[in-house]
């Protein structure tokens, strides 16, 4: 069994690596794009005011603060712990609890100081507790790389083995399989297996690219953000293997990749947080694997979370991808009539 | 009580298979000895192919059943058969040798490649990618596929299409001496000379069903009495009067199917027909496959 997984792995492997084209378009891609990214966020700007509201259940009974009326400001409730996290590396200018009377501030953000300063204005004197917080400055590039990172694992993974499925049954390499002892569960693990080490590399390579150019943040377990990497890739290639169970069109195909793809894209948080959201967004978006691998990541790379912090996430990933190989190797037909 | 019978290696029983509303295959049975070379003929869309990949397991039935040594053909079955289809696209990018390989690596039991490669004529295309083969060379590395199991019975949808004269002689020596090895061999063809070379029993189909089967010279001394006799059309404008035997034009030539050539012979050179071209020639598969079928060849 493993023989035979093998001798389809090599031979996938040598079929793509010589496809010059292919490779060249999976590396050099997402290369660009962090390139891009580099170029346009090396600045670091943005125009909002970001301003976490601590127990704001038991503001919301209150009169409204006049300070909560600010034009610009976004105010977002969220936990005590998070909160602070957020202000010590500049996620967030300022994070008021309107029960205890008191505010937390990076002394060193300049965004930190202009919210201090309205704040002040539109209160009575004495009437707040400042505590200061500090770390290092967390930028919106640190943030969107592990999205980035996640973005082009899932387009590979999805794209990059649905088409090579459905392309092999349409010609009917596939049939020609089915008549040798090979079983679909050999074939898919070795599709799997293929598409991982590409994965994997194609990561790696991103990674260490991002860390040389634009220093972004690492603060965690790298071996906990390999393995978030590497379930995330495996769970995702099931989803694409359980789109391309029996389909025999390249363009119906694309359809299903494409309806799986752009939810996850807009949703899963790769290009802006989700945690001032609706609450139906937030768990809609806890549907897709690509979700909690970004939870993960983010978490390690920004918050330097460990293995066991981020076990809930690799948890779900294996559970997701254990449901769609299930169902991938249920569907799966080996010819297209 | 009789004699007993060696087991087939292979059953087919009632197979029936529909495409939607054609009737591809309509129902038939039939047994394959071991250490056979059992030829599948018929005119296009017979229904030939449908029913080997229903044997090999690529194709279902719509009802009907397949045994193998006796049993639902399964997985034993897959690792001993060798199967060549007839078109069957390999993956891009990789070499004959690598394509046969990965194949070799399936099996539980597998030839020596070096020979496989050398049986199949491939040693100085071991390097070339898949794609730049040109026909007959496909059809070569396709029978190296179907060999690498040292297959017990072997599957050959119509091996010799698109192989040049010298290539043909070349495989029919080949299927000779794999069946000398003991092996079992299924296979299509739309030549007649080859399913008289080496078959020693087939079955003609036609529009799914099997019109006739048996071992081709048994075949045809059941069909015949008689013997032919050709003229070129030029040499015999028209039958002599009250001419007592069937004629046929075909192919600019006039065919005589006599059961006394003598009496044929002597009638036509009293009619003052010339006779230096007259060819006698015994009743070939392919007249049994044009009386049967009632369809013209087309390889
Ligand atoms: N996938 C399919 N869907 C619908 N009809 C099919 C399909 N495959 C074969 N047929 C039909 O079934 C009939 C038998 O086809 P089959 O390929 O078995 O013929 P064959 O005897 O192998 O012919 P040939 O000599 O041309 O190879 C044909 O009428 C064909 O059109
Ligand atoms: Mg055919």
């Amino acid at each position: 069994m493993i023989q035979r997984i093998f001798a389809i792995l090599h031979a996938r492997n040598l079929e793509f690596l010589r496809d010059r084209a292919t490779l060249g378009w999976n590396v050099a891609m997402p290369l660009l794009l962090v390139a891009g990214m580099a170029a346009i966020f090396s600045g670091g700007d943005r125009s909002e005011y970001k301003v976490a509201l601590i127990q704001a259940e038991a503001q919301a009974a209150a009169p409204a603060h006049p300070f909560l009326e600010t034009r610009y400001f976004d105010f977002i409730p969220m936990e005590r712990g998070e909160a602070l996290d957020r202000v010590a590396n500049h996620q967030l200018d300022l994070a008021i609890d309107f029960g205890a009377g008191a505010y937390w501030i990076n002394p060193e953000s300049p965004g930190g100081y202009f919210a201090e300063r309205l704040l002040q204005s539109s209160s009575k004197d004495g009437e707040w507790i400042r505590e200061p917080a500090s770390g290092d400055p967390i930028s919106y590039v640190d943030w969107l790389i592990p999205g980035i990172l996640g973005m082009n694992i899932m387009f590979s993974c999805l794209f990059g083995v649905g088409y090579v499925v459905v392309r092999y049954r349409k010609n009917g390499f596939l049939k020609r399989l089915k008549a040798t002892p090979l079983r679909p569960v050999e074939f898919m693990a070795a599709q799997i297996l293929s598409r991982l080490m590409l994965a994997i590399f194609v990561t790696l390579l991103l990674y260490g690219a991002t860390r040389l150019l634009l220093d972004i943040r690492m603060e965690g377990s790298g071996l906990a953000l390999f393995l978030v990497a590497v379930l995330a890739s495996i769970s995702l290639v099931s989803i694409g293997l359980a789109m391309a169970a029996r389909v025999t069109s390249e363009e119906l195909a694309g359809g299903l990749l494409n309806l799986v793809t752009w939810p996850m894209m807009l949703l899963s948080g790769v290009w802006f947080s989700l945690a001032g959201a609706p609450q139906w967004v937030q768990q809609l978006s806890n549907i897709f694997p690509l979700t909690h691998a970004l939870t993960a990541a983010r978490d390690i790379m920004l918050y330097g979370a460990g293995l066991g912090d981020v076990l809930p996430q690799l948890l779900i990933l294996a559970g997701t991808t254990a449901v769609f190989l299930t169902i991938g190797a249920t569907m799966f037909r080996w010819r297209s009539a | 009580m009789a004699a007993a019978k060696p087991a087939p290696i292979l059953a087919v029983r009632d197979l029936v298979k529909n495409y939607g509303p054609v009737r591809a295959v309509r129902g038939i049975s039939f047994d394959v000895r071991r250490d056979c070379c059992f030829g599948l003929l018929g005119p296009n869309g017979a229904g030939k192919t449908t029913t080997v990949e229903i044997i090999e397991g690529v194709t279902p039935a719509t009802s009907g059943e397949v045994l193998y040594q006796g049993k639902p053909a399964g997985a034993a079955f897959r690792q001993d058969a060798g199967v060549q289809f007839q078109t069957a696209a390999l993956q891009d990018f990789i070499t004959v040798r690598e394509t046969l390989e990965m194949f070799h690596r399936l099996y539980r039991h597998r030839a020596d490649l070096g020979q496989v490669i050398s049986d199949c004529a491939l040693d100085k295309l071991e390097k070339r990618d898949n794609r730049k083969l040109s026909g007959g060379q496909r059809q070569r590395l396709l029978l190296g596929i179907a060999l690498v199991n040292d297959p017990k019975i072997l599957f050959l949808d119509e091996p010799t299409t698109g192989m040049d004269p010298q290539a043909r002689r070349n495989f029919w020596e080949l299927v000779e001496r794999i069946r000398a090895r003991g092996k079992t061999i299924v296979l299509t063809t739309h030549y007649m000379e080859e399913a008289q070379t080496l078959c020693d029993e087939i079955v003609i189909m036609n529009e799914g069903e099997i019109i006739t089967q048996g071992a081709p010279e048994q075949l045809l001394k059941a069909h015949y009495k008689a013997i032919i006799l050709e003229l070129p059309e030029s040499d015999l404008a028209e039958m002599p009067p009250e001419f007592p035997f069937p004629s046929y034009r075909r192919n600019g030539l006039v065919e005589i199917h006599a059961d006394d050539a003598n009496e044929a012979i002597t009638r036509l050179s009293r009619a003052g027909a010339p006779l230096g071209r007259l060819n006698i020639r015994p009743y070939r598969l392919e007249d049994l496959f044009l009386d049967l079928t009632g369809k013209e060849l087309r390889p």
